[in-house]
């Protein structure tokens, strides 16, 4: 159990590195940044700010690893994303109930990771050219379910998801911590996590040792999906409103990020969830740490590239063996079986 | 016919059908007036396609094409705006700085081992973010010489013009054409698509090669940043955003696959002008919304997507059974 | 330390290690002019990695390399071609996606006026090939020929490549007898040039056929060199595994199963990869499958796992009619299909082994039914011990294994699932002897357990070992059967031939 413990801690800890490194940079050029404070039983300061500016893309982050791992990628959640906002907007202002909005914003989401997944997995389409066809006509599909307006609503329910609070924290933090813990545990306590590495390292291979791979491909894409109709759902409770052009804009891209920041390759296979979700929150730690130092606004996006680069490069293969010395030592050889005998 | 033209055959047999399709409904869409404007229209993309599709030909992927693009434009504005230099030191000046931009980021993919899509997804947020530090406002092109040089174009029979930018597209194809399937470094493209490993054992260079085709997707993206800024005779920071997607759906319709080692320059060419033709189509038309658009666009790409598999998947049959 | 000027190619003290393994122990190495030196060793023994260091596709830890006499230093595989060492390495074969012509040319196209010269280039590779009497259109993708052309391309490059030292690592395992012929005939030409040649192979009748001198390799460590004549084969052997290796195995068809057949295929195949065959699998039978490549053998067995679904004729089972429409269909009758290409069907590179022993029986049974960590330690230490899979430990990912290894892990991914009718499409190829004789014997224990199998190899001899029964096949049809006495390696060769006359008159 503690050698568990120790493997999975050793997985992190480039991730947790990087982020205790990008926290340290933010609060010596903002005093006050690491600063909580409790008002009205719930907790506020800039790093809950981070947790709960994070969720969108930290939700599509975990879509997004299941999907990489199985060597696939999934352009669409940004607009997925939209589209989700915009039918939850357009049916609780049709005066649907709360939880018929979400039960049906949740299955537009899947429905479009169903659509993703047939693509990829039946008609053997590349994964990029399959999402990237959802990705361009879905926020048409939002804009025509909005007509081109901003939809707003004030429904407290669905606002509270955006902007309520739960033992303490941001309802958005609830939710992408329930629900990661929710597929990290779907993942790792049965099979699945092991069968969807096995796809993506080798397909052709796991099929024929009987994994049933179509059925996976699917579930992966429409797990994105749904983290996408999430996102997209919190994304709007947060401005009250479905902004068919601006929701999810350019957040794949992030989602994607993340995942690689948090160490899983896209050429597939190993993967884990937890780094992802770190990789997100790093993200979102460098936008707002850019943010809060006042730095002008025009150098966000070079500040960002450099310090993804920096984070990147850490962890690239080869400096890792260049610098392999400084990290934790390798299992001592063992002898080989036949030596042993 | 030999397996590996059949995805071209089957793109250009779809383009030649929906032209035949859209002529039928709008016959002016036959005249040399709208092929003219095809090319000039397209241009900018076209060049950044043709870079586009070596990278991708090598199993790797150029996401930051639009940004460089942009920082292009607005690098020009801004020189020719405060300085008295003459645009073609100006292109010459801004040709060497995404050159070498582009092979910076291939010298990271290859040395640092870090996939294409990451690296260019930096250099993405790098070249927007320096177009962003150059000016944040949209900044117009009066030099003189822009004039000048909108001002050369070859008439055609019926009226159109093969305007300065829309020949430069067609020459930047003819040169990629060569380029890919006549020269050592072509093949040795097409050999890093097939595998890099294997690659390697075989005593392809596979690093200056590497660097060598991302410098050339940052010398083209270059190029098609000054076609862009005589086109638009003007610099933008937030121009081109996406153009990356677009260029990649005209590679991918043009029959080259993603994961490298196969396909064909010119197939981007008809990648290029069917993506072209639909959006002259939803001009002809007038009456679709911006959101039609976007989801015809997409329905459009999916429908070719679909052909091109089944094209190929019938061939396929047919000469099994023969 | 021996530099003598007769030595073309030498290597000093090489090291190399891999984090957990040590793959070169200081190992010495000398090539002379104008001979054949066969580089021999158990599975993981390191001889691919002695030639990568050779070659410079790998950087050596230590040691020095002298190419006549001077020290050099090949960076890359590149370099190493500059030098004039030409070399096929092990399943790393050609680039699929480039024309027979490009693969020959790469990096070295004529050209004219800067361009390359398109027609000069596949002039010269229909002049190169027609040396090794092949046909080809150059033209065409490497990827639409067959492995075993391939693999004459590989080599023909890589001769042409060589001035001074030609390697070759198990170029043979896909070729048949008449192509090893041609290209031993052709080695013979080099030697005759002074040419020094490194052949590595498992076979050991073609080591004593064309190997002057031989160098051992186990563990990582040279065990020395010997002259070919000079050592027969029990010593060989001997000096391989380190110990003697224990007696033949004798055939097993005196004991045929008897009762009824438990499989019935009738009328079994798929348009265009395989023509309808009738064949019946008794419990305990091993049946046995010759043919030259691409006869349809790889065809046959995939359309029996359900890989390719059959599109005509029915599978029984004890009687009851089954659909074996995929791999899964037929995993949960209890088949299991060990493929022929074990890089591409087989592993799961970045895996570890543990993960690819289990991977099909977890697959059977479900992901919601985990098998538990525990569990897959002990069945993969278990098959590691049984097949005696040589790997630093279990979590090592199987890529990093040597080519017999892998094959033995995919043998016990199919073991742990306990099949009741195990396909092995060349179960033996690129295993070392020792390992050799153990799959012939693990076929016969399993065959004695009850368990049916289906075979398909390219040596004759080894089916012969183990079958009740072998079928031959001909242009992707079951053209002969034999069983009892009438299973001899004659018998069989007679057949296949047979079968070709047959087609071509
Ligand atoms: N890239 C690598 N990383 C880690 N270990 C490796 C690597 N390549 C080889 N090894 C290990 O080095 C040892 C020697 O492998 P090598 O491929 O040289 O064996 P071989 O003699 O060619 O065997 P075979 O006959 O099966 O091809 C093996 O234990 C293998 O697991
Ligand atoms: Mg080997």
């Amino acid at each position: 159990m503690t050698t568990i413990v120790r493997t999975y801690l050793a997985r992190l800890l480039p991730q947790l590195i990087a982020l205790a490194a990008v926290l340290a940079a933010i609060s010596m050029t903002f005093s006050g940044f690491l600063n909580l404070e409790i008002q009205n039983g719930r907790l506020y300061g800039s790093l809950i700010d981070i947790l709960n500016r994070g969720a969108p893309v930290v939700l599509l982050a975990i879509g997004m690893t299941v999907v990489i791992a199985t060597k696939g990628i999934d352009l669409s959640v940004g607009a997925v994303m939209a589209i989700c906002g915009a039918v939850a907007a357009s049916f609780i202002t049709s005066g649907h109930s709360l939880a018929e909005t979400l039960l049906v914003t949740l299955a537009v989401g899947i429905l479009c990771g169903i659509w993703n997944g047939i693509l990829v997995a039946i008609l053997d389409i590349q994964p990029i050219i399959a999402t990237l066809v959802l990705m361009v006509a879905g926020r048409g599909i939002a804009q025509l379910i909005t007509e081109g307006a901003i939809l707003t609503f004030n429904e407290p329910g669905l606002i509270f998801i955006g902007s309520g609070s739960f033992a303490g924290l941001p309802m958005p933090v609830i939710v992408w911590l329930v629900f990661g813990i929710l597929v990290a545990l779907l993942v790792r306590r049965t099979a699945l996590g092991m069968l969807i590495e096995a796809i993506g390292v080798n397909r052709q291979a796991s099929t024929l040792s009987g994994v049933f791979t179509p059925v996976l491909l699917v579930a992966a894409y429409v797990l994105s999906g749904l983290c996408a109709a999430i996102a997209g759902i919190i994304a709007a409770a947060d401005i009250r409103g479905a902004d068919a052009n601006n929701a999810g804009l350019w957040l794949e891209l992030d989602a994607i990020l993340a995942v690689v920041v948090g160490g899983t390759s896209l050429l597939g296979g190993r993967f884990s969830i937890a780094a992802s979700v770190f990789g997100a929150i790093i993200i979102q730690a460098i936008n707002t740490g850019i943010l809060l130092s006042g730095f002008p606004p025009e150098f966000n996006l070079i500040i960002k590239a450099a310090i993804i680069v920096f984070i990147l490069v850490l962890q690239s293969p080869r400096f890792r063996t260049a610098f392999a010395f400084l990290t934790i030592p390798g299992r001592a050889a063992k002898p080989t079986e036949r030596e042993a005998k | 016919m030999k397996q590996k033209y059949l995805p071209l055959t089957a793109t250009i047999f779809i383009f030649v059908l929906s032209y035949a399709l859209c002529a039928a409904q709008y016959p002016n869409i036959l005249s040399t007036r709208v092929i003219g404007n095809l090319l000039t229209d397209n241009a900018f993309l076209g060049i950044a396609a043709v870079g586009m599709t070596f990278v991708i030909l090598s199993g790797g992927i150029d996401l930051s094409i639009g940004s460089v693009i942009a920082f292009t434009g607005v690098f020009l504005a801004v020189v020719l705006e405060h300085t008295s230099m003459h645009p073609l030191v100006a292109f010459a000046l801004v040709l060497m700085i995404t050159t070498l931009f582009g092979a910076l980021m291939g010298a990271i993919i290859h040395y640092l081992e870090m996939p294409a899509f990451i690296v260019t997804l930096a250099g993405m947020f790098l070249a927007r973010g320096m177009a962003f530090v150059l000016s944040i406002d949209s900044i117009p092109i009066k030099h003189p010489f822009y004039a000048t040089l909108k001002g050369l174009y070859y008439k055609l029979p019926g009226g159109g013009r093969i305007t300065l930018i829309g020949g430069l597209m067609l020459l930047v194809f003819a040169i990629g054409i060569l380029l890919a399937h006549r020269t050592r470094f072509g093949t040795n493209v097409y050999a890093l698509g097939g595998g890099t490993a294997t690659a390697k054992l075989m005593g392809v260079p596979v690093a200056s090669t590497t660097v060598s085709i991302y410098a050339l997707s940052g010398l083209l993206a270059g190029l098609s940043g000054i076609v862009f800024s005589l086109y638009t005779s003007a610099g933008y920071s937030l121009a081109a955003v996406g153009v990356e997607l677009d260029a990649i759906t005209a590679v991918v319709i043009g029959g080259t696959l993603l994961t490298g080692g196969s396909g064909f320059v010119a197939g981007t060419l008809v990648g290029i002008f069917i993506q072209g033709l639909i959006q002259t189509y939803i001009t002809f038309d007038g009456s679709l919304s911006s959101w039609w658009t976007k989801i015809l666009i997409g329905a459009l790409l999916f429908a070719f997507i679909l052909l091109q598999k089944g094209i190929i998947h019938l061939s396929r049959d047919n000469r099994k059974r023969a | 330390m021996q530099t003598s000027s007769e030595n073309i190619l030498s290597a000093v003290r090489i090291d190399k290690g891999f984090p957990g393994t040590k793959a070169l122990d200081k190992v010495d190495f000398h090539l002379r002019r104008g001979e054949v030196h066969a580089l021999l060793g158990e599975n993981g023994a390191g001889k691919s990695t002695l030639i990568k260091c050779l070659t410079g596709a790998y950087h050596r830890d230590g040691g020095s390399i002298l190419l006549d006499g001077t020290e050099v230093d090949p960076r890359d595989t590149f370099d190493a071609q500059r030098l004039g060492i030409g070399t096929v390495y092990q399943e790393v074969n050609l680039l699929p996606n480039l024309s027979v012509a490009e693969n020959l040319f790469l990096g070295r196209q004529p050209r004219r006026f800067g361009m390359v010269d398109i027609r000069a280039m596949n002039r010269k590779a229909r002049e190169l090939l027609s040396q090794y009497e092949l046909e080809l259109d150059v033209t065409r993708a490497l990827a639409s020929y067959s492995v075993a052309i391939q693999q004459v391309v590989a080599i023909a490059r890589a001769v042409d490549l060589s001035g001074k030292v030609l390697i070759l690592d198990e170029p043979t395992a896909s070729l048949d007898a008449h192509e090893v012929a041609m290209l031993f005939r052709i080695v013979r030409r080099l030697k005759a040039r002074g040419l020094g040649i490194i052949f590595i192979t498992h076979f050991l009748e073609q080591v004593y056929e064309i190997s002057d001198r031989i160098t051992v390799l186990r563990n990582g460590r040279l065990v020395g060199t010997r002259d070919a004549a000079d050592l027969d084969r029990r010593d060989l052997i001997a000096m391989m595994i380190g110990r003697e290796l224990a007696a033949e195995i004798h055939s097993a068809h005196a004991n045929t199963a008897g009762g009824e057949p438990r499989y019935r295929f009738t009328n079994y195949g798929r348009r265009g990869r395989i023509e309808p065959f009738d064949l019946n699998v008794r419990v305990g039978e091993v049946v046995g499958i010759a043919g030259l490549l691409g006869s349809g053998r790889t065809e046959t067995a995939e359309v029996l796992f359900g890989a390719h679904r059959a599109d005509s004729g029915t599978a029984e089972i004890d009687g009851r009619p089954v659909e074996l429409s995929s791999p899964r269909a037929a995993i949960r009758q209890k088949f299991g299909f060990c493929p022929e290409d074990r890089k591409t069907a087989g592993i799961v590179g970045d895996l570890s082994v543990r993960e690819n022993i289990v991977l099909a029986l977890q697959a059977r049974r479900g992901w919601t039914r985990p098998i538990s960590r525990a569990e897959q330690n002990r069945l993969a230490d278990l098959y590691i011990r049984a097949l005696d899979i040589r790997t630093a430990d279990r979590e090592k990912p199987i890529r990093l294994l040597s080519g017999g290894n892998q094959q033995k892990a995919i043998l016990a991914r199919w073991l742990a699932t306990e099949p009741e009718f195990l396909i092995l499409d060349e179960p033996t190829r690129g295993i070392d002897v020792g390992a050799h004789a153990e799959i012939v014997r693990l076929i016969e224990t399993l065959r004695e357990k009850g368990m049916s199998l289906i075979v398909i190899s390219s040596e004759i001899e080894e089916l012969v070992a183990y079958s009740t029964r072998v079928i031959v096949l001909r242009d992707r049809a079951h053209v002969a059967e034999l069983d009892g006495d009438r299973i001899t390696a004659d018998q069989i060769v007679e057949a296949i031939a047979a079968a070709n006359e047959r087609r071509a008159s």
